[in-house]
């Protein structure tokens, strides 16, 4: 008799669960909806039941999600002019008044029931999903790479520099979900058969960790993009360069583009903090493009040097050599717009020197 | 199967023998969520309902399952299986049914499989040998006795949170006293209607 009771516990079980999958495939059934997005530019005609983020996805079209559609970041914000019923908790502490009054959701938690109308940025219609090759991995400090992906699926990329991509971290370890993450591309548009990324090692990052310990040169790897409103305007203005850290990336590919199309004709100053000289990179490349482009200017600061350093540079906080460059050797004269990218604390800070001097056109990548 | 009528039993479960307060079980819950009055009615309709059907069902579990093939070893984790795929299957449906009433239940509907009232309730109920009719009354009014103890209590937080209480007693230390208190005032039911 005993040899019975597995057999019926599991039997019960099988039959719930079937009765379940049952419910499911009743209950869930939404049909097939449409999704409106921007007033009738697109139509889409999609299963209904997921969530609209994977149910954009699954159209190719890719709203940005660092969390990977789990409402812990905030990012995948969509505006919805239908009725999907009350803010969800979930949803709350990433939404301003502002925001709520705008019908602007998380698309990670809203599902997909019934007809929607929502609008999306137009350049996301242009973001898909890539495969690459990690051709190359190189130290660039102690805690930042440089990884170049050589584009298989689709081969190329057609990006404005500036902007970032999210790649698409894979399980590994004790990290059973796939995850992405935003990185900025370094490299040039008119590179446009690869993409290179400049990653900083987070601490206990899921993502970083990854790269720094998992990633091997000749891997496949994919991500999804471009996307981002930073970029580079088309005006005569003086540009104010600032990046710390792995915020060289999107200046980087602003700066080689720039030289491509040779837009010589602009005053920059590329600013650049550090803490010690370890901390410094790409300043040979920079020096460089110094020598062939007499209006641009690189200014590498350290806040914190090494006596072994023997630093003759710029000292100090990037935005206190900032000031002094803004007081002193840049011209008042021409009209200014600056780039910034790095930490939101960073970011602050240069703001405020910058309207300080009366700069008000200001971009920005912050990354925290 | 013990004499006793159904609507008797629905009465006792809910004021002489309130599972809540003459037994102490689904404390956990009843303590988190009686904060606030809208939460408290959300959870106490959740309970109920949940109650009703798992209890139900347990009975037919505990009829032609466990009886049948002398299982009652395996008493408790049939029972928990039933009581998970029940909250399962209801969650879906409030889901597609009632969307508003979905989102005011939020977590809590889910974390009703793991109350200890409901499992509690069929318990007692295999353990007093109920008929199924008796079960279904006795799960519905131990379901309302719960989400009236709950409503009564969250009630009774609203008052209290601007009395002068010495601050050592402030919040979880007031809220036990306040059931202690309302669990004697329900012991006064208790020789009305026995329910054994």
């Amino acid at each position: 008799m005993d040899f019975l009771a597995p057999l019926i516990v599991s039997s019960l079980g099988a039959g719930l669960a079937l009765m379940i999958s049952i419910v499911d495939a009743i209950v869930n059934n939404y049909g097939e909806v449409e999704i409106n997005i921007n007033k009738g530019k697109k139509r889409l005609k999609v299963k209904g039941g997921s969530p609209l983020l994977q149910t954009l996805a699954a159209q190719n079209i890719f709203v940005p999600s660092a969390c990977g559609g789990r409402g812990s970041c905030g990012v995948c914000k969509v505006r919805i002019f239908s009725d999907v019923g009350p803010y969800l908790p979930t949803e709350l502490p990433h939404l301003s008044k502002e925001e709520m009054a705008s019908n602007v959701r998380l698309s990670c938690q809203i599902k997909v029931k019934k007809d929607l109308q929502i609008e999306l940025p137009e350049e996301l219609f242009k973001a898909q999903r890539f495969k690459g090759i990690v051709e190359s991995i190189k130290d660039l400090t102690y805690d930042i790479k440089e990884i170049r992906i050589r584009l298989v699926e689709p081969d190329s990329i057609d990006f404005l520099a500036g902007q970032y991509i999210q790649l698409v971290i894979p399980p590994y370890g004790k990290v059973e979900q796939s995850v992405q993450r935003a990185y900025s591309i370094s490299s040039p548009p008119s590179d446009s058969g690869h993409i290179e990324l400049v990653i900083r090692l987070v601490p206990g990052g899921i993502a970083t960790t990854y790269v720094f310990n998992h990633m091997k040169e000749g891997e496949i790897v994919e991500f999804v993009g471009p996307f981002g409103e930073f970029y580079m305007r088309n005006t005569k203005a003086d540009m104010i360069m600032i990046a710390g850290g792995s915020g060289m990336a999107p200046i980087k590919s602003i700066i080689l583009d720039m030289i491509d199309r040779k837009i010589k004709d602009r005053n920059v100053w590329f600013f650049f903090g550090a803490r010690s000289k370890r901390d410094l990179f790409y300043v040979e490349l920079f020096r460089t493009i110094e020598k062939d482009w007499d209006r641009f200017h690189f200014i590498p600061a350290l806040s914190n040097p090494n006596p072994e350093d023997d630093w003759t540079g710029e000292l100090g906080l990037i935005t206190e050599v900032v000031d002094r460059y803004l007081m002193s050797k840049i011209s008042k004269e021409n009209e200014k717009e600056a780039y910034l990218c790095g930490s939101p604390g960073m970011i602050n800070a240069s703001i405020q020197v910058l309207q300080k001097h009366g700069i008000n056109k200001i971009y920005y990548d912050k990354f925290a | 199967m013990p004499r006793i009528d159904p609507f008797s039993l629905l009465i006792a479960s809910i004021f002489t023998s309130n599972v809540l307060l003459s037994y102490f079980l689904g404390m956990c819950s009843f303590i988190s969520i009686s904060k606030d009055l809208k939460s408290s009615n959300g959870l106490g309709m959740a309970v109920t309902l949940v109650m009703t059907i798992t209890t139900a069902a347990n009975w037919i579990v505990e009829k032609y399952i466990i009886q049948v093939w002398n299982l009652s070893y395996l008493r408790y984790i049939l029972y928990i299986i039933v009581i998970a795929a029940v909250v399962q299957m209801l969650e879906m449906i409030i889901d597609r049914v009632s969307p508003a009433l979905y989102i005011s239940l939020g977590i809590f509907l889910p974390l009703i499989t793991v109350n200890c009232a409901i499992l509690g309730v069929a318990l007692f109920m295999q353990l007093r040998n109920y008929s199924l009719i008796q079960s279904i009354f006795y799960g519905f009014g131990s379901g309302l006795g719960w989400w009236l103890a709950i409503v009564l209590l969250a009630a009774i937080r609203k008052r209290i949170e601007n009395a002068p209480i010495p601050a050592g007693l402030k919040g979880v230390g007031i809220t036990l006293i306040t059931i202690g208190l309302m669990a004697m005032a329900f012991m006064g039911f208790a020789g009305m209607l026995p329910v054994q």
